[in-house]
């Protein structure tokens, strides 16, 4: 990481912290701030988030392993996630799930060589009554077909 | 999406009301009456637990505390509900309102809507819409002109954790801290938020709220059953031709319920969720009602076509990735009841060990720390038991498909 990135970061993540305030209980708005610019929250990050929020940057890690949405590793530009719960199950969610694996070219947990889709199940997203449905990013698309899904997907 | 219906018919929640309605009675009213006339509903929580809404805010209201939080549970992460997502999106005005009343009767200034990760895209239009009630004076300082009446609403966005549902997971959360349940007691009521005196409530019990507010209590009791007072917001979603939410009176009986949203050859019905109880055929004429069947309104319709063990594994896989890893019950028995599952899939079972299961699922509901581990082996249980005859006998001689 070049040092102009680094600054900038920790400006940032300042400015964050100015603006939710320096207070423990700020620290999950100001991680999902910085994964919505950067799409994950870097080492550099969490320790500097941990220094000025005045704790230690394992509690930091800590809760980012622990929820689902948020990640220490770098993702895809997008993210999709398909629901696999069990009403979005029942109304064909196996065969939208296989045309995108095989549309992109990747397995569910993986990204795309082009860094633009990360693929993931989700558990419920409350879409029951117009399954299968699927979030990219934090639009929610129901009503799924493979043609469908695919079909959203290239426009990504 | 699809665009959410906008005239929704229903006798309480979806009955007439107008913006500003409840927090304008409220304004004029003391905070005793409001709290009689939530005690004269009978109003319990809505998210399924149905504990007492009048009782859980007298506890927070005579708590001395300089600081008191109102905190609107919408971390909707059941399967199969999805009511709060439209009580969000279509009725702002009664949840919000909600919490204003439940803020002024409490005595708290501050109150946080937790919505789920999930729910991201509903953000621009709720900010809008707190927005708004603070031009009209129905949120902020001195809300209605009343000097004092102070109530400020923030909503913070959870990241895609089923057990922040549970209260005081969601509280954890809410202060920075990884979703684990705490002990109860204490209570949030005493000590919550920043363990400050806190209620926690679901996003239909105070859309609720602010019906009960403006037409009063005695009008509220009028519907459903003697112990279960008002109406239900029930998720339906599986084989049916209609699903969607439906506003029914408590004391509907499941057979009803199919009947209204055209399902047909059904075979059972999933009440709660992946944590509630799954009813075959000869159950169809009991009742959804605290008295019966309790429940936060989840109701998944399985036909004749659907395979019972595929639906249980399922729901072991939901809570295997869900159970916060905290306790152990919780975190091992989930993995053990879903590879018993495996087994019943695989047929490399024995009747033996599954006994044993059913044993550890017992254990799990009286042990586990939270609502969760208590909850998530009744699918098993109640799988396993009303649906025996076609899990090791019928369907291909005990054959599952994968």
């Amino acid at each position: 990481m070049l040092v102009v990135e680094k600054n900038s970061l920790t400006e940032e993540i300042e400015e964050l912290v100015a603006h939710y305030g320096n207070d423990r209980a700020s620290l999950l708005p100001i991680l999902q701030d910085v994964q919505r610019k950067h799409s994950y929250i870097s080492d550099y990050a969490q320790q500097e988030i941990a220094r000025v929020l005045d704790i230690h940057p394992v509690e930091v890690y800590g809760v980012i392993s622990f929820y689902s949405f948020l990640y220490s590793k770098p993702m895809g530009r997008n993210i999709v996630r398909l629901c696999q719960t069990i009403t979005c199950d029942l109304q064909g969610k196996k065969a939208v799930a296989e045309a995108i694996e095989r549309e992109l070219g990747i397995k569910f947990g993986g990204t795309t060589k082009d860094n633009r889709i990360t693929l993931e199940y989700a558990n419920c997203l409350g879409m029951c009554d117009q399954g299968p449905a699927m979030l990219i990013n934090d639009k929610v698309y129901s009503y799924l077909t493979p043609e469908k899904a695919v079909e959203i997907l290239g426009e990504v | 999406m699809e665009n959410e219906k906008t005239n929704r018919v229903g006798s309480v929640i979806f009955s007439e009301y107008e913006r500003g309605e409840a927090v304008k009675k409220a304004a004029e009213m003391s905070r005793e009456d409001i709290l009689g006339e939530i005690k004269i509903s009978s109003l319990k929580g809505r998210g399924g637990a149905g504990f007492p809404t009048s009782t859980k805010w007298m506890l927070t209201a005579a708590a001395k505390s300089d600081e008191k939080y109102v905190i609107c549970n919408a971390d909707e992460g059941e399967p199969g509900t999805f009511k709060d997502r439209v009580l969000l999106l279509e009725y702002p005005k009664l949840v919000f309102e909600g919490m204003v009343v439940a803020g002024k009767t409490i005595g708290a200034k501050v109150g946080f809507l937790y919505l789920r990760g999930e729910y991201e895209y509903m953000l621009k239009s709720l900010h809008d819409y707190l927005s708004e009630m603070k031009q009209d004076q129905l949120l902020g300082k001195s809300i209605c002109g009343k000097e004092g009446f102070d109530f400020d609403i923030q909503i913070r966005l959870g990241s895609g954790a089923y057990i922040c549902g549970e209260e005081t997971a969601l509280i954890e959360s809410l202060e920075g801290q990884r979703g684990e349940a705490r002990n109860r007691p204490p209570f949030p009521v005493s000590t919550g938020y920043k363990n400050k005196p806190t209620t926690v409530n679901n996003v239909e019990t105070l859309a609720a709220v602010s019906q009960i507010v403006t037409k009063g209590g005695e009008w509220y009791k009028t519907y459903g059953t003697n112990k279960s007072s008002g109406s239900k917001l029930f998720s339906v979603s599986g084989d049916c031709k209609k699903p969607g939410v439906y506003e029914l009176p408590w004391g509907t009986k499941i057979s009803e319920l199919l009947k209204l949203v055209e399902a047909e050859k059904t075979k059972a019905v999933q009440v709660g969720g992946a944590s509630g109880v799954c009813f075959p055929k000869s159950q169809f004429e009991r009742t959804l009602a605290y008295e019966d069947i309790s429940t936060g309104g989840s109701i998944i319709i399985f036909n004749e076509s659907r395979d019972m063990v595929k639906v249980l594994k399922n729901f072991m896989e939901f809570f295997v990735e869900e159970s916060c890893g905290q306790c152990t019950p919780c975190r091992i028995g989930n993995v053990k009841l879903l590879e018993g599952v495996e087994m019943i899939e695989d047929k490399t079972f024995t009747f033996n060990y599954i006994n044993k299961l059913k044993e550890l699922g017992k254990t799990m509901q009286v042990s586990s720390k939270c609502g969760l581990g208590q909850s998530s082996p009744n699918s098993f249980l109640s799988i396993l038991e009303n649906f025996s005859e076609e899990i090791f006998n019928g369907r291909n001689g005990g054959k599952h498909e994968k």
